[in-house]
């Protein structure tokens, strides 16, 4: 049986959210996902720029793509300057 | 009686609501004008201009602004403070549910006049009642020493740690708000320790105690979307945040009589010889006044009336009036407003209900009367005591409990 | 200080290295660029960590709070969809007054969010308040034209003839039949401290935009085109160029406003254009690929209406032109 959400006494007050977003996770709304050429990768990060779901990270050397959080929009893939990332569909 | 060293002031309702927000020392007041609630902003922005207080005075462009500019900054932690009238309560009406789900501790003075159309600027519950659903305290005051009383007793309420619950306070149209009454005014130092400094409520999120307030220190979301999974939870707590203030608004009642000498019941309900009673109205406001008037009179001819006002109104004393008018033959509900399509009026519906479990219930009639502003005479109050009496006497009820009074048939 | 003076630009490679203030986990649809306008507005503060947001009800607002979950992290709220200034109005002013009687000790910044529908139409009242009364906040009106939230009904920033569920294409109408507001104007109008319009694809300028907007010492205002491929009909992977297109085409032309000065300035990808005017595209290129605008060209092609939407942008682009001309 599922958890039971909690009672009215275990909430805070006033409606206030009282989880992170980041335990939410769209990965599971992707139906493509990101495969990065690192070879043709240039680190430009115009990816890290315009990923909507803040998926890719950049550690000061390399990037990953999170795919807990990627929702497979594929704009890294259309903006990529050298077009180094495909969309693949999920198994 | 007196207490301490009080100044009187020969001042209207408006100024006296005026005087308390200035002694409440209030961070924000975020206001628009609006008759007759307008001398209470002119005569703060006399405070302003006269550098008297250290207000943040926003002058918003529209009521829904002054009460959203106040949920921003009671966010912020502020004590916070506005005051309107009829359609300017209309108009930040998606504001004033929004304020009091959220948990915002505003104190929001409505000078009570009729809503539009046709427009008019005169005395008239029918807007304020309106807003009994909306998860407010509702206090209704008598005359301008109690508007100046209770304003700055709403703000220890709405504060209180266990309630935390904007408050509004009522002061009839023109009836309160221009005429001049004496006034005591309490010391400023006296009434700067009895409001205090404001405390944000404390809420527990992810096993942390932090403050409901907008504070880079301790980032909180204040709004989210809940849907049919949350919501109801988050309006249960409203409700029982609503019960607590019960026990909240009596003991400050008694700690405002110790300091001034002045007490208005039990904080809920004022009642003037009920005990013996054969006829008892129940009204709100500056109705009382010339209700009691009425019966003081009746009374020295030995007719056994009395009158029961109800002070606040949310959250409604149902037990406490339900204990005074049992036993009671008859009882009339006076309001100045009217609930068109209803049975009856809020303060009809609420009376009757409280006493639906009673053994001994008495016959209760309603009258509607006194809207946009319609002079009050105390004869209308001594026909109705008279048809009170003619129910106990005959036992008949007429066909419909509720009618209007004091209009032109 | 003249906001021309903030030369702030962003360092991308140091930027990807801070901390997201707006995080993943949010549920705006897949590749909704509104996810990016919020994740770069917060990359670009001066402050972030200092920040309090106030945010209109909308797309962003529900997909970032769905209780009990919360993508933000910095202090936030959302009360209405028409009072987010107003809200903020309030907030200044409690940290004005506290600070005044020595309970708190510094300002934080503060920023507004709301999109078109706020930002153009049930919002302007509260919005032109708070700027008049000269509160130090920056407004971010994310454009994406339509009450997308709400399903994707028209309001005063869908485009002419653009499909919505309440302009609907039949016989008797094409689509929403009259042009959209100029709402950057009407806020420029105000002389705020600063006022821009941004797009999401020219993102240094845009990040360069908020930056200033927040350093400027009183009201701040940019709108930022946010495509929403849900209402405009493109792929989803279009996005950026969807915002791009509509800059090329000068639709969405890009420029600012300097309240200190009062002077207006092109910024850097519309002056390209102003300088070489070969290089602005038809309008075409941008209405072609969104749904919204299919009856423009089928079943058949509506030249008529194209020319008129064509006309309609070049007066509005040498209107800009005027008025940016120093
Ligand atoms: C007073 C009021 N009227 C209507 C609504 C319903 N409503 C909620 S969001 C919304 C549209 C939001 O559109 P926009 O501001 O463009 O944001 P988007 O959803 O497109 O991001 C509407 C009409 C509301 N919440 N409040
Ligand atoms: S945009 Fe392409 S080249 Fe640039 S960092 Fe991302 S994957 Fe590499
Ligand atoms: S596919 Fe979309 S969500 Fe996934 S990393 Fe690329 S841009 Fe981000
Ligand atoms: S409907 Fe449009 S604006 Fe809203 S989340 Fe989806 S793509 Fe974004
Ligand atoms: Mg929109």
């Amino acid at each position: 049986m599922a958890k039971q959400k909690p009672s009215y006494k275990e909430i805070p007050a006033a409606a206030v959210a009282w989880k992170p977003a980041t335990d939410y996770k769209t990965g599971d709304w992707r139906s493509k996902r990101p495969i990065r050429d690192t070879e043709k990768c240039t680190r430009c990060l115009i990816c890290w720029v315009f990923c909507p779901d803040g998926a890719i990270h950049w550690d000061g050397e390399d990037l990953t793509f999170d795919l807990d959080y990627c929702k497979g929009c594929g704009i890294c893939a259309q903006e990529c300057p050298v077009e180094c990332i495909k969309m693949e569909t999920e198994e | 009686m007196v207490v301490g060293k009080q100044t009187l002031m020969g001042i209207n309702g408006d100024e006296a609501v005026a005087y308390a927000a200035k002694q409440a020392l209030v961070d924000v007041c975020a206001v628009y004008p609006i008759t007759p609630q307008t001398i209470i902003v002119e005569k703060y922005a006399e405070f302003v201009a006269e550098g008297e207080v250290h207000t943040e005075f926003v002058r918003v462009e529209s009521e829904h602004s002054a009460m959203s500019a106040c949920v921003g900054a009671a966010a912020a932690g502020a004590r916070t403070f506005t005051a309107s009238a009829a359609n300017g309560i209309e108009l930040m009406n998606e504001v004033i549910f929004l304020a009091s789900s959220i948990r915002m501790p505003i104190v929001l003075a409505v000078a009570d006049r009729s809503p539009s159309g046709p427009i008019n600027i005169h005395c008239d519950q029918t807007v304020s009642l309106a807003q009994r659903d909306t998860g407010w305290i509702m206090l209704y005051c008598e005359n301008a020493q109690e508007a100046y009383d209770t304003t700055l007793q709403a703000f220890r309420i709405a504060e209180h740690a266990d309630v935390q619950l904007p408050v509004m306070v009522m002061l009839d149209g023109f009836v309160l708000t221009h005429t001049l009454e004496n006034v005591y005014l309490l010391e400023d130092k006296v009434a700067h320790k009895f409001v205090g400094t404001r405390v944000p409520m404390e809420i527990e999120v992810g096993g942390q105690k932090i403050p409901l307030k907008l504070d880079p220190k301790t980032p909180i979301t204040i709004g989210p979307l809940a849907l049919f999974d949350y919501y109801l939870e988050t309006r249960i707590q409203h409700h029982e945040a609503m019960e607590r203030a019960r026990p909240v608004i009596s003991s400050i009642n008694d700690e405002w009589a110790k300091l001034s000498g002045r007490k208005y019941g039990d904080g809920f309900i004022q009642s003037f010889e009920v005990d013996d009673a054969d006829a008892v109205i129940v009204t709100t406001g500056s109705t009382a006044g010339t209700v009691r008037y009425v019966a003081r009179q009746l009374r020295a001819k030995g007719k056994k009336v009395g009158l029961l006002k109800v002070r606040t109104f949310r959250p409604f004393p149902s037990e406490k009036v339900a204990e005074i008018l049992e036993g009671v033959p008859a009882v009339g509900v006076f309001e100045r407003t009217h609930s068109i399509g209803s049975l009856g009026g809020p303060l009809f519906n609420e009376v009757r209900s409280a006493l639906y479990d009673r053994d001994k219930r008495p016959a209760v009639l309603g009258y509607y009367g006194g809207l946009g502003g319609r002079d009050l005479h105390p004869d209308y109050f001594e026909t109705i005591y008279k048809e009170l009496f003619k129910v106990k006497q005959t036992g008949e009820l007429p066909p419909r409990p509720v009618k209007y009074i004091s209009h032109r048939e | 200080m003249t906001t021309a003076k903030i030369k702030w630009r962003p360092k991308i490679k140091e930027i990807a290295r801070q901390e997201e203030y707006f995080t993943s986990g949010q549920r705006l649809c897949a590749g909704c660029p509104a996810g990016t306008v919020a994740r770069l507005v917060m990359h670009a503060l001066p402050r972030p960590e200092n920040t309090i947001i106030s945010n209109a009800t909308g797309c962003l607002e529900v997909a970032s709070t769905i209780y009990p979950f919360t993508a933000w992290r910095v202090p936030w709220m959302h009360s209405l969809f028409e009072n987010a200034p107003a809200n903020a109005s309030g907030i200044e002013a409690a940290y004005k007054a506290r600070i005044r009687r020595g309970l708190e000790k510094e300002m934080p910044d503060l920023l507004v969010f709301s999109g078109d529908g706020s930002g153009f139409d049930i919002g302007v009242q509260a919005a032109s308040g708070a700027i008049e009364r000269r509160h130090n906040f920056l407004y971010v009106i994310y454009d994406n034209g339509s009450y997308s939230n709400t399903g994707i009904q028209r309001s005063g920033a869908t485009p002419m003839y653009a499909w919505s569920t309440t302009s609907e294409v039949g016989k008797a109408e094409p689509g929403k039949p009259v042009w959209r507001k100029p709402i950057a104007l009407i806020y420029a109008a105000h002389n705020p401290a600063f006022a821009a319009t941004a797009s999401i694809y020219h993102w240094k300028d845009f990040m360069q935009k908020v930056r200033k907007g927040m350093e400027a010492e009183g009201p701040a205002v940019i709108h930022v085109k946010a495509p929403c491929h849900r209402s405009w009909r493109y792929k989803e992977e279009l996005g950026m160029q969807m915002s791009k297109l509509a800059v090329e085409t000068c639709y969405h032309p890009l420029w600012e406003y300097d309240g200190e000065t009062r002077s207006y300035s092109l910024s850097t990808a519309s002056k390209v254009i102003q300088k070489k005017p070969e290089r602005k595209k038809p309008i075409e290129e941008w209405l072609e690929p969104q749904g919204r605008f299919r009856h423009l060209f089928r079943p058949k092609r509506r030249d008529d209406l194209l020319k008129e939407f064509q006309r309609r942008t070049d007066e509005d682009w040498e209107h800009i032109l005027r008025i940016t001309k120093q």
